[in-house]
C-alpha cells in the first residue's frame, strides 16, 4: 500500500481548563492557559498510525496551521507515530472555510490518499472543517467515524448517527472525521518523545500557498452564558418527589 | 427572503428538531422544505411551509448527493437551514464547502438575518457572529427554538430526481431498538454516569424512566467505560438536551456534560459526593448512594 495519510491537528485550550471570557468581550482568555492537541485530533492521529502499522498506509503526515508555538502539537503527533509534520505558519485565527482552503492546498501538494481528522475542535465547536474540505476536494466523506476498514481501494466507515450506527463505503481518496469511540489514543512514551524531536518538521508561510484565508464571520461579541443558581439539597427520595410535584410542578 | 429547511422525517413524522428548525427559519421570511426519502406529506402538513421539494430516491441521507442537490437549488434562497442533528451536521457543512461559504453551526439565537448566537468552548461562552456570506448555511439547536406544530399546513410538493452517488455507497444501518422517547425530544431525561459502576446497573434507571416516560442518557465517562452506547451520550460531544426535567445519577458534572444539559428547566442530581460540580447547577440535590436512592425514588413515584 502506498497511501499517504494526512492528519490535520489543532492546538486548543486544554480540555481540563475552565475557560474565561475576556473582559472586553472579544473572545476567551488564552494568555498563560495550558494548550494541548484537540482531543478528537489525537484520535485521528492514532487511527492514521494504526492504518500504517496494519500496512494499509505508507506514511502519516501531521499538519497544523498557526503560530510557531503550534509546533508542540506536531511534536506530540510525531511522538504518537506520525512520520513527519508541516506547520503552516500564520498569526491569524482562521475559520473552517479558510482552514479547508489551506488543507486542500497541502493535500494536493502531498498527494494524500486519505485525510483523517477530528470531527470537531473543542474551542470553536464548529464540526465543519472535514466536511468543507471533502466538498472542496470533491472527495467523499465519512464523518463521526467509530470504525474504519481499508480494503480494495475503498474505505468502509461506521458512522455515529442519531439512534445508532450507519456504515458507508467510500472510494479513496476520502476524508474521515473521528468520533470518540474510534479508538483510544496511545500515550507517547519518553523514547518516542525523544525520537519525535529528530523527525522532520517543515514550516510553510501561509502566504506562499496563495489561498483565500479571509473570514466570512465577524465576531460581534463573546459573552458568559447565564449562570444557573445552585438549588437546595433534599434529604430523601420521598422529599425529592414531593418537591418535584408541588414546588417545581414538573411531574 | 426565502429559507430552505432540510426536514427529517422518521416513521412518517417530522422530527421535533426539524420542526424547531422550521420555526427558526420562518424568522427570515417564507419557508420551503426539502425531504430526502419518503415523508413529503408530513413535511407538507407543517404550518408555514410553502413548498416541499421531495427527493424520494435519496433514501439514506448520503451527504455527497444531498449536498450536490442542495447546492444546485441554493441560489433561490437566502438561508439554508437544518437541525443540528447527525444528518444536519453531516450534510450542511459539505453544502457550505460547495458554495464556498462559512457555515454557522448550532445556532441558539437569531439576532437578525445576518447575526446569530452560537455556543463555543462547550457552551462556556456564547459568540455573537455576523455573516457576510450571501447565502447563510445554518444548523439550529432544537432545544432553543419552540417547534412549530406538526399539522395545519398545506404546502405544494415538487418531486425532484436524486443525483447519482458513486463515491459514497450506503452499506447498512443499525438502530438501537427502544420504545422510549428520543433523547432530544423527551420531556424527562434520566442519565447515568460513571457512578453506575457497570453496564448492568444502567438497568436500575429503567423502572424510573418507565414511570416518567423518560429517555435514558449517559455521561461521556460512562460511554467511555463501556456502560452505555454512544448514542446515549449527553454532552458537548454527544446530544444536547433541554427537557423539562433532567435527573443526573452518579455523574460528577464535567464541563463537557453540563454543556449538553444545563438548559434543562429542572435539574435533579443524585451523587455521593456533596462537592460534585453537578450540584452547582442542580435545582434539587440528593447526597447519597444511588444504589439506595434509586429504589426509594422508584417507590416514591
Amino acid at each position: 500500500m502506498t497511501m499517504k495519510v494526512l492528519v490535520p491537528v489543532k492546538r486548543v485550550v486544554d480540555y481540563n481548563v475552565k475557560v474565561r471570557v475576556a473582559a472586553d468581550g472579544s473572545g476567551v482568555e488564552t494568555q498563560g492557559v495550558k494548550m494541548s492537541m484537540n482531543p478528537f485530533d489525537e484520535i485521528a492521529v492514532e487511527e492514521a498510525v494504526r492504518l500504517r502499522e496494519k500496512g494499509a498506509a505508507k506514511e502519516v503526515v501531521a499538519v497544523t496551521i498557526g503560530a510557531q508555538a503550534a509546533q508542540d502539537v506536531l511534536r506530540t503527533a510525531m511522538a504518537m507515530g506520525a512520520d513527519r509534520a508541516i506547520l503552516v505558519r500564520t498569526d491569524d485565527t482562521l475559520e473552517p472555510r479558510a482552514v479547508a482552503n489551506v488543507l486542500k492546498a497541502i493535500a494536493t501538494r502531498e498527494d494524500a490518499g486519505l485525510i483523517c481528522m477530528g470531527k470537531q475542535a473543542i474551542d470553536d465547536d464548529m464540526n465543519a472543517t472535514g466536511q468543507i474540505l471533502a466538498a472542496k476536494l470533491g472527495w467523499p466523506q465519512g464523518t463521526f467515524a467509530s470504525a474504519v476498514t481499508v480494503a480494495d481501494g475503498r474505505i468502509e466507515v461506521a458512522r455515529e448517527i442519531d439512534g445508532g450506527t450507519e456504515v458507508v463505503s467510500l472510494t479513496l481518496p476520502a476524508v474521515i472525521t473521528a468520533d470518540l469511540r474510534l479508538n483510544e489514543p496511545r500515550y507517547a512514551s519518553l523514547p518516542n518523545i525523544m525520537k519525535a524531536r529528530k523527525k522532520p518538521l517543515e514550516t510553510i508561510e501561509i502566504d506562499s500557498l496563495g489561498v483565500d484565508t479571509a473570514s466570512r464571520l465577524t465576531v460581534v461579541s463573546v459573552a458568559e452564558p447565564s449562570e444557573r443558581k445552585e438549588g437546595v439539597k433534599v434529604n430523601s427520595a420521598a422529599e425529592l418527589v414531593e418537591k418535584l410535584k408541588t414546588e417545581a410542578k414538573v411531574i | 427572503m426565502t429559507a430552505l429547511v432540510l426536514v427529517e422525517v422518521e416513521n412518517g413524522a417530522v422530527r421535533q428538531a426539524s420542526r424547531s428548525a422550521v420555526a427558526a427559519a420562518s424568522r427570515f421570511g417564507a419557508v420551503d422544505a426539502i425531504v430526502f426519502g419518503d415523508g413529503a406529506e408530513a413535511a407538507a402538513a407543517l404550518p408555514g411551509v410553502t413548498r416541499v421539494l421531495s427527493v424520494p430516491a435519496l433514501v439514506n441521507d448520503l451527504a455527497e448527493p444531498a449536498a450536490d442537490l442542495l447546492a444546485a437549488r441554493a441560489k433561490d434562497y437566502s438561508h439554508i437551514v437544518a437541525a443540528a442533528s447527525a444528518t444536519g451536521k453531516n450534510i450542511l457543512p459539505r453544502l457550505a464547502g460547495l458554495l464556498d461559504v462559512q457555515p454557522i453551526p448550532d445556532v441558539v439565537e437569531i439576532k437578525d438575518a445576518d447575526t446569530f448566537v452560537r455556543p463555543i468552548y462547550a457552551g462556556n461562552a456564547l459568540a455573537t457572529v455576523r455573516s457576510s456570506d450571501s447565502i447563510k448555511v445554518l444548523t439550529i439547536r432544537g432545544s432553543n427554538f419552540d417547534p412549530i406544530a406538526a399539522e395545519g399546513g398545506s404546502a405544494t410538493v415538487e418531486t425532484i430526481e436524486a443525483p447519482a452517488s458513486e463515491k459514497s455507497v450506503f452499506v447498512k444501518v443499525e438502530l438501537s431498538a427502544s420504545d422510549r422517547p428520543e433523547l432530544e425530544s423527551a420531556r424527562v431525561v434520566i442519565s447515568g454516569g460513571k457512578g453506575m459502576k457497570d453496564a448492568a446497573n444502567f438497568k436500575l434507571l429503567e423502572p424510573i424512566a418507565d414511570k416518567l416516560n423518560a429517555a435514558i442518557g449517559a455521561s461521556r465517562a460512562a460511554v467511555d467505560s463501556g456502560f452505555a452506547p454512544n448514542e446515549m451520550q449527553v454532552g458537548q460531544t454527544g446530544k444536547i438536551v433541554a427537557p423539562e426535567l433532567y435527573i443526573a445519577v452518579g455523574l460528577s458534572g464535567a464541563i463537557q456534560h453540563l454543556a449538553g444539559m444545563k438548559d434543562s428547566r429542572v435539574i435533579v442530581a443524585i451523587n455521593t459526593d456533596p462537592e460534585a460540580p453537578i450540584f452547582k447547577v442542580a435545582d434539587y440535590g440528593v447526597v447519597g448512594d444511588l444504589f439506595e436512592v434509586l429504589p426509594e425514588l422508584e417507590k416514591a413515584l
